[in-house]
């Protein structure tokens, strides 16, 4: 039956039975526990929880930032439970991030560092690469900042650059990890409201972690996890698609 | 700048944004650099130091081949020579000449109230074979009886004294009691068993230690005949004169001989080597330091290229280009500094100290080295992490 359902409704992402330790030896413990889990294309998708409850686990499992060690991670068709390093570059190439502390590198103005984005997949033409920095910079409205230095920046404005830089390569996933903690409310809603527009212009699958009230109206899905394990699943917006297996019983 | 690395490296030049981003961390950077650079040029220089005074001496005469007592170590610490080695080796087939070399030092009371040793040589001025020919011309003038060359480099005095010194114009000084007229210069300098040199004819030399016999000299020195491998004149001349109480070899075997004699059997060589040995290691730890530092100032936004599908080849580029630029930068005031410690360590002992072009590009190929080894061992802690575990 799963077989079918992975084939008919479009899945980025198929977590399967995924399980994760921390630690070694006498000091291991379990962080995650038996999360399944199936991400619709083209979706904003919200892991909910309390801190510690495991959803920035389950976020870099799913986006190639941490080896999996048991259990299932099927990303856009390739099974990340024992990929090479070259099968996770591949992948990773294939994504977009965007981090709770925007991680723009400090020595490189807006532009160069939404150029790190597109020159990952090979340096091509200087001019139409800076051109398309400059194109998705100025769509967050950021076309007056494109050769500030992050250091004079503000905090919305450097996230703003951090999603650029994660979009400009039309990616097919973003996974997003709090990106709106270090913002005040207004700013964060328009980040988020920015993210989600782009997203369902270009098609483009994205999963967020939050634990931020405000933006979960956004959402077309939310999916909620305590203490490492998937607890609840909801569609804020009526798709009541059955996308999760089995976490209710 | 940006400009000319991004045509280099064919990429952003992340490694020199993130140097020049940061004044003082590239200040902090270059200091240690230049100083591991530093440290390496004064060891190097000292042990150099005594490198060069062992082999100065071995200017101020000619020779193919030396006979020296089999107890010689260096010019002076062995037992004389009898001069009938100097007609045994005639008669071998290959010689051409032979003449013999006078070596002793005496105390110079100088007439600012010092005292410097001054290592004298004396050599027949018409053995023209044997007078370098820097010498040759003054030489002659030498056959007058207690005339001699002194040493315009001679430890405590002044570095203008024997300026315009002629035979019409003559430096006089008093040795052993005897009144001496220097009617030119030679420049050998201090070294670590005396303070400077004096070239005389054997006759001067004889006049100034009495006790010393024209039939004991301190070396025979032996030319070989044009066309001749001095080396085969070595070999004969060992069969022709008994080992057990001459040594023979050719004049650069003996002034190698000397120089690993001084630098690793004598207390003071073996130290200076060890400084040398110190001042790497300490060097390399710095420059590790330095690099292993940056790359940790940096793994955060490295950890972030990471997850964007940079590969470890990315980052080495990084690293490598901020290792060769640490440790050019980091070479120029280094190399300064210590050519400006090298002169005042020069002025302040009369040793040589120069700092050649060889010594300089062996320190900079060596800091490069260095820079790029610490860079890549210091970026596999990258290659082993995890992205997520990094931020």
């Amino acid at each position: 039956m799963a077989r079918d359902m992975d084939n008919t409704m479009d899945v980025a992402i198929a977590v399967n039975g995924l399980d994760h330790y921390f630690g070694t030896g006498e000091a291991r413990k379990q962080a995650i526990f038996d999360v399944n889990l199936r991400v619709e294309r083209g979706k904003l998708t919200i892991l909910m929880g309390p801190s510690g409850s495991g959803k920035t686990t389950v976020l870099t499992l799913m986006g190639c930032l941490r080896e999996v060690q048991e259990g299932s991670v099927n990303l856009l068709g390739t099974e990340l439970n024992g990929a090479t390093e070259a099968q996770l570059i591949g992948l990773r190439r294939r994504l977009g991030f965007i981090f709770q502390a925007h991680n723009l590198h400090e020595s490189l103005t807006a532009t160069q560092n939404v150029l790190m984005g597109l020159q990952v997949h090979g340096r091509g033409d200087d001019r139409k690469q800076i051109a398309a920095a400059h194109h998705m910079l100025a769509l967050l409205g950021l076309e007056d900042r494109l050769n500030y230095l992050p250091g004079s920046l503000s905090g919305g404005q450097k996230q703003r650059v951090a999603i650029a830089r994660a979009l400009v390569s039309n990616p097919d996933i973003v996974f997003a990890d709090e990106p709106t903690a270090a913002l005040d409310k207004d700013s964060g809603r328009t980040v988020v409201e920015m993210l989600k527009a782009l997203g369902q212009e270009r098609g483009t699958t994205t999963v967020m972690v939050t634990h931020d009230n405000r933006i979960l109206e956004l959402a077309d899905r939310i999916v909620t996890l305590e203490e490492g394990r998937l607890v609840k699943d909801e569609f804020p917006r009526g798709q009541s698609l059955k996308l999760v297996r089995a976490t209710e019983t | 700048m940006t400009r000319l690395m991004t045509l280099l490296t064919g990429r952003l030049p992340i490694g020199w944004l993130q140097l020049a981003h940061s004044r003082t961390r590239l200040i902090a950077a270059l200091a240690g650099v230049a100083f591991a650079n530093i440290l390496v040029f004064v060891q190097l220089g000292i042990l150099g130091s005594l490198n060069d005074s062992t082999t100065a001496p071995y200017t101020l005469f000619g020779g193919d081949i030396m006979i020296s007592s089999v107890d010689a170590n260096t010019l002076l610490d062995g037992s004389n020579v009898s001069r009938v080695r100097l007609f045994q080796a005639l008669a071998v087939t290959g010689v051409s000449d032979a003449t013999a070399l006078y070596i002793e030092n005496v105390e110079w009371s100088r007439p600012d109230g010092g005292t410097s040793t001054l290592q004298t040589v004396g050599l027949d001025p018409k053995a023209a074979g044997f007078v370098p020919p820097h010498l040759s011309d003054t030489m002659l003038q030498l056959l007058l009886p207690n005339t001699i060359l002194l040493d315009s480099g001679t430890r405590g005095l002044p570095t203008a004294a024997l300026d315009g010194v002629t035979s019409a114009t003559p430096y006089r000084l008093e040795l052993s009691g005897q009144a001496v007229s220097a009617i030119g210069t030679v420049r050998i300098g201090g070294g670590f068993t005396a303070d400077g040199s004096i070239y005389a004819s054997d006759q001067t030399f004889l006049n100034l230690f009495p006790n010393r016999s024209s039939a004991a000299p301190n070396h025979i020195l032996v030319n070989v005949e044009d066309g001749v491998d001095p080396a085969v004149v070595v070999e004969r001349l060992q069969e022709a004169l008994p080992g057990d109480v001459v040594k023979i070899g050719t004049k650069a075997d003996v002034a190698a001989a000397d120089l690993a004699y001084q630098t690793t059997e004598r207390p003071t060589g073996i130290i200076f080597g060890f400084g040398v040995i110190i001042g790497v290691i300490v060097g390399i730890v710095i420059v590790y330091q330095v690099l292993s530092t940056d790359v940790a100032d940096h793994l955060r936004e490295y950890a972030t290229f990471k997850a964007m599908g940079y590969a470890q080849r990315f980052f080495l580029g990084i690293v490598l280009e901020e290792a060769v630029i640490l440790a050019v930068l980091g070479f120029i005031p280094g190399a300064l500094i210590s050519w400006g410690i090298y002169t005042g360590m020069s002025v302040a002992t009369g040793l040589p100290l120069e700092l050649g072009p060889d010594r300089a590009l062996l320190v900079l190929v060596g800091t490069i080295l260095a820079c790029v080894v610490s860079g890549v061992i210091a970026t596999r802690r990258l290659a082993a992490a995890d992205p997520a575990d990094l931020f």
